[in-house]
């Protein structure tokens, strides 16, 4: 008989947390410490979305989705997990740029950018320093009429190596192109400038691990293999979910899927006011993303000056359409050194990220797809071998995921890796509007995307629930009135 | 509670989420943002500590209630006042 993953689940609870990516994991953790009683379902065998890992033989463990985040992630880990999850986060030094406009390796905060672009690009210091405040009195509900590229335009007219300095890393990090609203750019690029650029001692594997161990003690009831059919709604209210023929009660769910999926397969449209339907239908996905893990056999090294992430490129202007071409001319690598896991194996492994349209690699036969991926393969070694000379013959395993994995693992709607574009935001925030009780904390809007904006989000959202179940039942007794 | 008293409470919080910040010459006619480096983050966590401490409800509306000092305890003094210190 088939293990049963809801044994002794139970009828009813608080809340119910669909996915456990960094929002759900953080929205599940943050209820459950209030006294809020929270089952959280994750369909995967493994908890953390894409915020996470695998080992393949050799010793390695690759990561997918840790290349760096902000330094508010500090904040954020120890306010809403715990002070030994914040204290895992260290700083990365080594930020490289390569392209045919400029090569520089930086810390990737406020002064050293301000730094460079005035000795590097000469730009005056006035217009710097115009621009980096500008960027920082942003807010997401300010006019959204001015694109990414007009504000670049605004203020570095025709210069497009200082765009590229200034945007390139910021698409890879969630996606955004000079196309959508500036306030999404001027958002995640001011979070990034405050300090520069950090990572997790310990991998994600440890991330994850620490972050179940808080969510137990605080007595989340965690399943995994557990893939919801149905959110149950009933005049207007969310009663709960159905899944492997059981029906399970809430006062609230959560919804950590991607947004177009919480609307259109698990609630369905039915329950909706068709002008909300609208809305939601015409929320953009954001794209997807191509990656090539490397693992060095085992007693090489690779030198620390090659940097802990390298933005490079041999095209030679900066543009949307060239980044997420399947003529792959840009790509992010990352390095992980074993400082990375002070308590694993000596590795060094390295992730190579490109994004990349869900289209172009999911109509194509099975022949081509594999042939694709051992060209993607391939294109990447062609590309590491300037960084990380011989490279095809120090590398111990080598394999690619496209779209198509990322569509197979998070079950997101073709495979996107970053939420959906600006407009998610708005009706991700209105949907308890339309089902009371229901709500969606999943990465939306560009801004609410990455470790810190998901992470973020789920609070965000946990603190709306509170709000709400305070409203439905007799809330616990606060310790200070005892 | 009386307004010195949701004061006093308003402070301990602003204690716990910004550990480094100096209180003591705080202006209450002044917005918290002009004196201190708070985020829309940490407005988020003094409306959570709010409930969870004194089981008040800042709807997201009312969040520019709290930009300064004065108007933060004008704002919570009928949302306080019942609450025993």
């Amino acid at each position: 008989m088939p293990k049963d993953f809801l044994q002794d689940v139970r009828s009813h609870y608080d809340a119910i947390v669909i996915g456990s990516g960094l929002g759900g994991l953080t929205a599940a953790n943050v209820l459950a410490r209030e006294g809020r009683s929270v089952l959280l379902l994750e369909q995967h065998y493994k908890l953390g979305g894409l915020a996470t890992w695998f080992k393949r033989p050799g010793g390695h463990i690759f990561d997918i989705s840790l290349h760096g985040f902000p330094q508010g992630m500090v904040k954020s880990c120890r306010r809403y997990w715990t002070s030994e999850i914040a204290d895992s986060i260290v700083q990365l030094h080594g930020v490289r740029f390569d392209n045919p406009m400029f090569s520089l390796t930086t810390s990737f905060d406020r002064k050293d950018f301000t730094r460079l672009l005035i000795d590097r690009f000469g730009i005056e210091p006035a217009k710097v320093e115009e621009f980096f405040n500008t960027a920082r009195g942003m807010n997401f509900y300010d006019d959204q009429s001015m694109t990414t590229g007009q504000l670049f335009e605004k203020y570095f007219p025709g210069r497009g190596d200082v765009v590229r300095l200034l945007m390139e890393p910021i698409t890879y990090a969630n996606g955004s192109t000079l196309e959508d609203p500036a306030i999404t750019y001027g958002i995640v690029f001011s979070n990034f400038m405050s300090k520069g650029v950090f990572t997790f001692e310990g991998g994600t594997d440890h991330l994850v691990k620490s972050m179940e161990k808080e969510m137990r003690r605080n007595g989340v009831d965690i399943r995994i293999n557990c893939d919801v059919e149905r959110i149950l709604v009933e005049r207007g209210v969310v009663r709960g979910v159905e899944l492997a023929g059981k029906k399970i009660t809430a006062d609230a769910v959560i919804s950590n899927s991607n947004l177009r999926s919480t609307i259109f397969s698990l609630t369905g449209a039915e329950y909706f006011d068709p002008a909300f339907i609208d809305e939601a239908k015409a929320v953009r996905l954001n794209n997807s993303s191509t990656q090539v893990y490397m693992a060095l056999k085992e007693g090489d090294e690779i030198d620390r000056n090659t940097g802990d992430l390298l933005f490079c490129s041999t095209a030679p202007e900066f543009r949307t359409d060239l980044l997420l071409s399947r003529d792959i001319t840009s790509r992010t690598f990352s390095f992980y050194y074993p400082d990375i896991r002070p308590d694993g194996k000596q590795r060094y492994l390295i992730v190579s990220s490109t994004n990349a349209h869900y289209d172009d690699w999911n109509r194509l036969s099975p022949e081509e797809y594999e042939a694709s991926k051992r060209d993607l393969i391939e294109t990447t070694l062609e590309s590491l071998e300037q960084y990380v000379p011989n490279c095809r013959e120090r590398i111990a395993h080598i394999e690619a995921a496209t779209p198509r994995t990322f569509e197979h693992y998070t079950k997101h709607v073709s495979g996107a890796s970053f939420g959906t574009k600006f407009e998610g935001l708005a009706v991700s925030r209105t949907l308890p509007e339309q089902v009371r009780g229901l709500y969606h904390a999943g990465s939306c809007g560009i801004i609410m995307s990455g470790w810190l904006g998901t992470m973020n989000y789920g609070v965000i959202v946990a603190n709306d629930v509170l709000n709400y179940l305070n409203t439905q039942v007799p809330a616990p007794t606060p310790a200070v009135l005892n | 509670m009386t307004p010195e008293e949701i004061r006093q409470a308003i402070i301990e919080i602003l204690e716990d989420i910004a550990p480094d910040e100096d209180l003591s010459n705080l202006n209450d006619a002044v917005s918290f943002r002009e004196q201190m480096e708070l985020d829309s983050m940490d407005f988020l966590d003094i409306v959570m500590e709010l409930r969870k401490r004194y089981r008040v409800q800042v709807p997201e509306e009312d969040y520019v209630q709290l930009a300064s000092m004065d108007s933060t305890v004008t704002y919570l003094v009928p949302k306080m006042g019942q609450v025993p210190a």
